[in-house]
C-alpha cells in the first residue's frame, strides 16, 4: 500500500473514533469516566493530526484539507469506528477491539524501514499504552459480574465482523487469538465487514465535523 | 470508592493535595489520576490514596491554655534581639 493511503486509513480511523467518543462528553456514565474518555478522544484526535501532517507533507496538501474537506467516500477508515455513539457495554466493546487492534497494526509501524513513520508510531504508542490499560480495566469491570459479562458478549458479536476489518489479513489472526484468549468466549466465525465501504453514519458525522470548516473555508480563529 | 490525590510539582518538592475523585478501584484511580492532574505536565509524581486509609485527627485538646506550645506563645523576635543584646552581636 502507498505511504500516503496507510497514513489516511490510520488518520481517519484516528479522527473518526476520535470524533465518536467525544460524543460522550458530558454524558458519560459517571463525572470521572467523563473526563477520562473525554482525555482519550482527545489524543486519537492529536494522533490523526500528526498523521495526517505526515501525509499532506507527501500529497503537498495540509492536514487540515485532509481532515475535513474530503469527499465522504475519499475516507478510509473503517466501519467500525464509524457506528454512532453506542450504549455503554458497547462502546467499552468497540473501544477494547479498536485500541488492542491499533497495538498490533502501531507494533508493525515502529518496525517500520521508514523512519519517520517509526518514530511518529513510537511516539503514537506511548500514550495508546494508556488507552490499553482503559479498555483493560472496563473488560475486567464488565466481566466482574453476570450482567456485565452478558452485555460485554453481545457487545463484542455484534462488533465483531466491522472489528475484524480494521487491520489487514496478515495481522488479523494473532489479534483475533489475543482477543479470543482475554475475553475467554468463541468469537463468531464471520466474513469481515472491510475497509472501504462506509456506513450511513459517516456521512451525517462529517456533516457535523465540518460544519465549521464549511462556514469558514479561509479558516476561522478563535 | 473516593481517591484522595496528592501531587508533586517538581522534583524534591512537597507533596500537595490536589483534590479527589469517585473510582471503582485502584486501576481505574491510577487512570483517572493521570487523567485529572498529569495530563498537562503539572505534575511529575501523584500520590493515590483510598480515603478511608487516611487517618485524620481533628481534635486538638488545649484545656490549660499553654499558649507556651504554640507557635505564637512568646515573641521570637523579642527573645533574639535581647539575646543577640547579651552576647554582645546586636
Amino acid at each position: 500500500m502507498p505511504r500516503a493511503d496507510l497514513l489516511l486509513e490510520l488518520a481517519d480511523d484516528e479522527l473518526v473514533l476520535g470524533w465518536r467518543n467525544s460524543e460522550w462528553t458530558g454524558v458519560a456514565p459517571f463525572l470521572e469516566e467523563d473526563v477520562a474518555f473525554s482525555s482519550i478522544a482527545q489524543n486519537e484526535i492529536g494522533h490523526a493530526r500528526a498523521l495526517y501532517e505526515l501525509a499532506a507533507t507527501e500529497l503537498g496538501t495540509t492536514a487540515d484539507e485532509l481532515a475535513l474537506d474530503r469527499r465522504p467516500d475519499e475516507y478510509r477508515c473503517a466501519p467500525l469506528v464509524e457506528l454512532r455513539r453506542l450504549e455503554w457495554a458497547r462502546t467499552i466493546a468497540r473501544h477494547y477491539l479498536y485500541e488492542t487492534a491499533d497495538a498490533f497494526r502501531i507494533a508493525e509501524l515502529t518496525r517500520s524501514a521508514d523512519a519517520e513513520l517509526a518514530g511518529l508510531a513510537a511516539k503514537i504508542e506511548r500514550e495508546e499504552v494508556y488507552h490499553r490499560m482503559h479498555a483493560e480495566m472496563w473488560v475486567g469491570r464488565l466481566q466482574a459480574t453476570a450482567e456485565g459479562a452478558a452485555r460485554l458478549r453481545e457487545a463484542v458479536e455484534e462488533l465483531w465482523p466491522a472489528a475484524l476489518g480494521v487491520l489487514d489479513e496478515e495481522l488479523r489472526p494473532g489479534w483475533t487469538e489475543e482477543v479470543g484468549e482475554r475475553l475467554g468466549f468463541p468469537l463468531p466465525s464471520v466474513p469481515a465487514l472491510e475497509r472501504g465501504r462506509h456506513t450511513g453514519e459517516l456521512e451525517e458525522l462529517l456533516e457535523e465535523m465540518t460544519a465549521v470548516r464549511r462556514s469558514a473555508p479561509a479558516g476561522a480563529s478563535w | 470508592m473516593i481517591y484522595e490525590v496528592f501531587r508533586q510539582e517538581r522534583k524534591g518538592q512537597a507533596f500537595q493535595h490536589a483534590g479527589s475523585f469517585h473510582a471503582p478501584g485502584r486501576d481505574f484511580a491510577e487512570t483517572y489520576a493521570r487523567e485529572f492532574y498529569g495530563r498537562r505536565a503539572e505534575s511529575v509524581a501523584l500520590w493515590i490514596v483510598p480515603r478511608d486509609d487516611v487517618v485524620a485527627i481533628e481534635d486538638f485538646a488545649d484545656e490549660l491554655g499553654r499558649t507556651y506550645h504554640r507557635v505564637d506563645g512568646y515573641s521570637l523576635k523579642g527573645k533574639l534581639r535581647e539575646a543577640r543584646e547579651r552576647a554582645g552581636n546586636a
